[in-house]
């Protein structure tokens, strides 16, 4: 993904160059989440080419995303955290998921294969706040039986930018372990107890190519196209997946999104006997009262376009789309998106 | 009578004439001089204006944090409490590394070229030395990450902890598990990317010492260590001390190289061996989604922190010219 990832943005800044100068009326614009946009800007080439109206997607970052729709420089903002409802009451905004993705264990060992190695949530926790120091710890080797663990150390390692990627992955150990929850907490960024920080998902990969004995932690996708050695983990059910397709589904489908005040579900550690536990969605941001309702219907749109045709793409790309099921949640929620006249605009 | 005549209206007409153009030029000479003044005034208010910016978007936590910000090593983006002593350390523990590595290698590299090396060798070596300065930092970065850590994990860190490692009082700069990314690592790479920004400079400033000193130099007696060190330094030293300045004010601000090796982290060690963070790597790393007011603002401070770091090494830099001019004043 990365030299994919790279390619793709440099395109993204000639074009919002180009762009700048010759905007045309119509096309419409978006800002935010760096984890979604080569899926945005892959729906976004099919759509030029299918209704000639194109998107303009600066992969600025969740933050500049929400700070971006807040001040109304852009149609829809995106952000990887799902933010709460009564944020979104106060800045008259609607949210809904747009592309859904997974976070992976991965590591360096000597002799252990992807797919060997399984990790419990609390396992997890632990490794990360330094109190399970050795690869051959008996917690690590309780679940796996008949693995030969090294007696070598464990070198950590996690982002060092802000990230969706470990919102997700804090978001879960805060969720099984009490004690992460409450020394470390969740965020897009954390004080990390121990560890080294890398750069991106390339920076966090490079170092657990480099360096003997690591764990981290990184997008499905980019672990897929770069073969790492990825863990199997503990659900809810006791049960241990792999990460695939279909675990990521699993996992949303045994959420509520109906009954979550603006759609705000994180998808980590759901119920579900094949669900896998740190999965998560990112968001489109779009203000309820439009004053121009008509870029607000282009805007949902592509998006309606996206959800109907853009599934074999998401798939291509290692990302998991959203269940026809909450898709339908995400039409019954655009009905809230009208001009200033209280009409609905889409 | 009729000839006079002509030749005075001639002489005052040329009289006008030059008038003319000596007001022409009065007024060109001053709008040139306005206009040059107008650029040279434009930095000082550019450099005004970011120092101000960046007052105004780190105030939340300057009001919020106060003078503590400056010495305490927390940085918990999910409490909103921020610190920014490990990134100072950082930045500045690198930089020092950098130069103590650059600055002997540099004098020698410029030494050979003015004085040592054969005139044919001369010309394609400083170019060479040219094209190293203008690599982009990030090739240096990668090189550090994927060729120079594993090499330094492997042979390099095992080595000097068995060795500096075991040594009373600076054995704990060296101690800690070997990962071959940390703030030596960033030093060293930081002192490979300014070298050629200081050699350059030293070569171009030897090269103006007068022949004739130097020449006299040698007709004394004295070896060409004799005459670089004390001949050619003295008369260059205040070249000298600008191109170290050059070095080190990029060895401050470098970014993304240092990002790649110095481990991110915002743990204050004492270990030399240990990761760290610079303020331009945080900077980097987590301005773009740093969400909140108080985490944006304390970022911003700490990019004020460094503007200021940057300022007072240049001020340091020139109270050092003016003291050593001073004392040769009193010399002779």
């Amino acid at each position: 993904m990365t030299t994919r990832r790279i390619f793709l943005r440099t395109i993204a800044a000639v074009a919002a160059a180009g762009l700048a100068t010759m905007a045309v009326a119509a096309d419409i614009t978006g800002a935010g989440a760096t984890f979604p946009y080569p899926i945005y800007a892959k729906w976004a080439d099919a759509y030029k080419k299918a209704a000639g109206i194109g998107l303009n997607y600066q992969s600025i970052g969740s933050g500049g995303g929400i700070k971006q729709i807040t001040a109304k420089t852009v149609n829809f903002g995106a952000s990887d955290m799902p933010l709460k409802a009564e944020d979104l009451d106060k800045n008259g905004l609607v949210q809904f998921p747009a592309i859904m993705g997974g976070v992976v264990p991965v590591y360096n060992l000597k002799n252990i294969k992807p797919g060997e190695l399984r990790f419990t949530g609390k396992i997890l926790a632990d490794i990360y706040s330094g109190k399970v120091k050795k690869w051959n710890d008996p917690a690590i080797a309780a679940v796996n039986p008949g693995l030969k663990l090294p007696n070598e150390d464990i070198s950590v390692v996690h982002r060092s930018d802000g990230s969706g990627t470990t919102f997700l992955f804090t978001n879960y150990l805060s969720k099984v372990s009490p004690e992460w929850k409450e020394k470390v907490g969740e965020g897009t960024a954390v004080k990390w107890p121990t560890g080294i920080g890398g750069k991106g998902n390339e920076g966090v990969s490079a170092y657990i190519k480099q360096i003997s004995g690591t764990i981290g932690y990184v997008e499905y996708a980019y672990a897929k196209q770069n073969k790492s050695s990825y863990g199997l983990m503990e659900n809810r059910s006791r049960k241990f997946v792999a990460p695939n397709d279909e675990s990521f589904k699993a996992a949303a489908a045994g959420a509520d999104w109906a009954k979550t005040p603006g759609m705000a579900v994180i998808l980590t550690d759901q119920p579900g006997a094949s669900a896998w536990p740190i999965t998560g969605a990112s968001f489109i941001l779009m203000h309820t009262k439009q004053d121009k309702p008509e870029s607000a219907r282009e805007v949902l749109k592509f998006f309606d376009w996206a959800f109907q045709n853009g599934d074999q793409m998401a798939l291509e790309l290692d990302y998991v789309p959203i269940p026809d099921s909450v898709v339908k949640l995400i039409h019954a929620a655009w009905k809230n998106i009208t001009d200033t006249s209280g009409k609905t605009v889409y | 009578m009729s000839v006079n005549t002509h030749e005075l209206v001639e002489r005052q007409a040329q009289a006008a004439s030059d008038r003319a153009t000596s007001w022409r030029n009065t007024v060109m000479d001053g709008l040139f001089r306005n206009l040059t003044r107008l650029f040279a005034l434009l930095v000082l208010c550019l450099l005004a204006a970011i120092f101000v910016s960046l007052v105004i978007g780190g105030w939340t936590a300057i009001e919020k944090f106060g003078p503590r910000f400056l010495v305490t090593e927390e940085w918990n983006p999910v409490t909103e409490d921020f610190g920014a002593l490990v990134p100072i350390y950082g930045t500045l523990v690198t930089s020092l590394i950098a130069l103590l590595i650059a600055l002997p290698v540099s004098f020698g590299i410029a030494l050979f070229l003015t004085e040592l090396a054969p005139t044919w060798l001369r010309r394609p070596l400083g170019m060479a030395i040219e094209l190293l300065a203008a690599i982009p930092s990030i090739i240096y970065g990668m090189w550090g990450l994927f060729v120079f850590a594993p090499v330094f994990q492997r042979y390099a860190e095992p080595a000097i902890k068995a060795t500096l490692g075991n040594l009373p009082g600076v054995g704990a700069l060296f101690s800690g598990p070997p990962m071959g990314i940390g703030m030596l690592t960033a030093g060293i790479i930081l002192g490979i990317m300014v070298i050629p920004f200081i050699a350059a400079v030293m070569r171009d400033v030897f090269e103006l010492a007068p022949p004739m000193l130097k020449e006299s130099a040698h007709a004394l007696g004295a070896t060409t260590w004799e005459v670089v060190w004390k001949v050619v330094l003295p008369y260059t030293k205040i070249g000298v001390v600008g191109g170290v300045m050059l070095g080190l004010g990029r060895a401050l601000g470098e970014t993304m190289a240092v990002t790649f090796v110095i481990g991110n982290a915002h743990e204050l060690s004492l270990s030399l061996l240990a990761p760290g963070n610079s303020i331009a790597s945080a900077l980097a790393n987590e301005f773009t989604e740093a969400v909140g007011d108080i985490y944006a603002s304390a970022l911003i401070e700490l990019g004020l922190i460094l503007f200021l770091i940057t300022s007072i090494v240049l001020a340091l830099s020139k109270l050092l010219l003016a003291r050593l001019a001073k004392r040769e004043g009193t010399q002779t």
